[in-house]
């Protein structure tokens, strides 16, 4: 972690919590997503950036959770109970879930990670007595107007994207961290030198569900409605891998920066190309892989050591 | 004294293949052993079987009297049974200290990531590697990236090393550094299992030979006698050398 790590990362967390009282709601919302994408960014780092897995599953577990908590909200838990449940729903489901898809690896891995999305859309789909089918679910809206809503709800997202970054600051720093880094080298040498890859595999897919799981719930809450396709959303299984490589993946940085730059490009450039936003998307995607592999971090050291 | 590790009628089939058939061996502690044959007569595929690379389809393997056969590589790490690889395997994008840190850390004593650096360091040093320490281990030569390879196995506090091929690609005084390193290492009670094709090395090594040729064992004893046995004399070079061979030897005496 370089020595500016966490004034830059205290400085993002100030200016987000600062936005309802600089600006309107439509600033404190642009601040909402930024966290939002923040959280799902960090957690896609731990099995994409520090473990080398490239994962296409954060939509499966953004949908998970918001289903999980749309239905523990409805049922007539707390808010903040019903988020906690989508989390721990989606740990349990990473770990069921990695235990077959992790014995993939690179492209095979990618592409099982894609299935888990379109096998729980499906489900959602399907099993209309409980998730309502094709017509969503409704949850109830928040008391208060839409000033109080929009803080809490930002405040929410903030709260779970620092949850997300502290976790990530702990394991870069300890073993668990180290042991993701050397499977991202060479899993073979890993096993070798005593770590037991497919628990540390595990423990970081299980980490990459966790916080889009409840930042998936907090979501539902907040917009009060979700159907299967847009919790179940292929673009956003994309976009965030895409957030992470711009960043840096695998640094603490990296993740955080990337997520609030893809959402400011988005509400800035894309808002005005309705219709090309995704072949947008399409060129940052290619302009990443040729021009940026190290991400806007990997800029940096380069710029630095020449 | 009961035995460090022993195999017991140990084989390993590949489709229709046998690449190790019935080897059953025991390495005392403290020995250093020999483990010589042709090429391809399945040396890296016995140490693959025995630290869990591979798993046996015949036979068992023991360590310090425990049933290791199906063991995970990680866990033959934690037990002390360390190897370095002929085609060495480091972690490209770490510095050589980050790649001995990780021995250290996952299979050594180190309860700590800063522990675990400072063990990296002294044996990185131990192996005359301490000035390149903090460059990739991707930029290092080959020489030094077979050392790299031995300090990383050497911080995972090993019972049991086994060396496969870590001095091919050495220089004479090369090779005689190295010597002396294996020597000290032997010294600090580590047993050892050389897998080497370079006779200079395994003669003034080894307290034991075996020999292994199409998968099975045909000798094992003092190196002195394994290597004038006719048997590996003819897996080597051949059945009408090893006739000449034996014919020499006995009008010689």
């Amino acid at each position: 972690m370089r020595a500016w790590t966490l004034p830059v990362l205290a400085a993002w967390i100030a200016v987000l919590a600062a936005t309802p009282f600089v600006g309107d709601n439509y600033l404190v919302k642009i601040a909402t997503f930024v966290a939002f994408y923040a959280a799902l960014a960090l957690s896609w780092n731990f099995i994409g950036g520090l473990a080398g897995y490239p994962s296409f599953a954060t939509a499966a577990f953004v949908g998970l959770g918001s289903y999980a908590g749309a239905l523990v909200q409805n049922a007539g838990a707390p808010i903040v109970v019903a988020w906690i449940a989508a989390a721990g729903v989606c740990a349990m489901a990473a770990a069921a879930l990695g235990a077959i898809v992790l014995r993939l690896r690179g492209h095979y891995f990618a592409i099982g990670s894609i299935a888990l999305v379109e096998i729980l859309s499906l489900v959602a789909s399907w099993w209309s007595g409980l998730t309502g089918g094709g017509e969503g679910l409704n949850l109830a809206f928040l008391p208060g107007g839409p000033d109080t809503i929009a803080r809490v709800f930002l405040y929410a997202m903030l709260g779970i994207a620092v949850l997300a970054l502290v976790t990530t600051v702990a394991v870069t720093r300890g073993r668990l961290g180290f042991g993701l880094r050397c499977i991202a080298q060479n899993e073979d040498a890993a096993e070798m030198v005593g770590i037991p890859t497919t628990r540390y595999k595990m423990a970081a897919f299980v980490l990459s569900a966790v916080f889009c799981g409840a930042a998936g719930a907090a979501y539902a809450s907040w917009v009060a409605y979700i159907a299967p396709s847009d919790a179940f959303s292929i673009l956003l299984t994309v976009k965030v891998p895409v957030m992470v490589l711009l960043g840096g993946a695998g640094t603490v940085l990296g993740p955080v920066l990337g997520a609030t730059a893809l959402v400011l490009l988005e509400e800035t450039v894309w808002a005005r190309f309705l219709e090309f936003h995704q072949a947008i998307l399409g060129a940052v995607i290619v302009a990443l892989i040729f021009f940026l592999p190290g991400g806007l971090l990997g800029l940096a050291a380069r710029r630095r050591t020449a | 004294m009961s035995a460090l590790l022993e195999l017991r009628g140990l084989g390993k089939r590949f489709g229709g293949i046998e690449a190790v058939r019935d080897v059953s061996l025991t390495v005392q502690p403290g020995e250093i052993v020999g483990l010589i044959g042709p090429n391809g007569a399945g040396k890296t595929t016995l140490v693959n079987l025995i630290t869990g690379v591979h798993r046996a389809t015949a036979g068992t393997v023991r360590f310090e009297g425990a049933d290791v056969t199906y063991q995970r590589p990680h866990e033959a790490a934690r037990r002390g049974l360390a190897r370095t690889f002929q085609v060495v395997q480091p972690f490209p994008q770490m510095t050589a200290l980050e790649n001995v840190t990780a021995g250290a850390l996952f299979a050594g004593a180190a309860g700590s990531v800063a522990a675990a650096r400072r063990d990296a360091l002294a044996q990185l040093e131990r192996v005359g590697l301490g000035a390149e320490a903090h460059k990739p281990a991707s930029i290092l030569t080959l020489p030094s990236r077979k050392r790299l390879e031995l300090a990383k196995s050497l911080a995972m506090k090993p019972k049991l090393l086994l060396l496969d091929e870590v001095n091919a690609g050495l220089n004479s005084s090369e090779i005689d550094a190295a010597l002396a390193l294996i020597r000290g290492i032997a010294a600090e009670g580590v047993t050892l299992v050389l897998i080497e094709h370079l006779m200079k090395v395994v003669l003034s090594l080894s307290t034991r030979i075996v020999v292994l040729h199409q998968g099975a064992l045909i000798a094992d004893g003092p190196p002195k006698t394994v290597v004038d046995d006719p048997r590996v004399v003819e897996a080597y070079l051949g059945a009408r050398f090893a006739q000449r061979h034996v014919q020499a030897r006995d009008s010689h005496a």
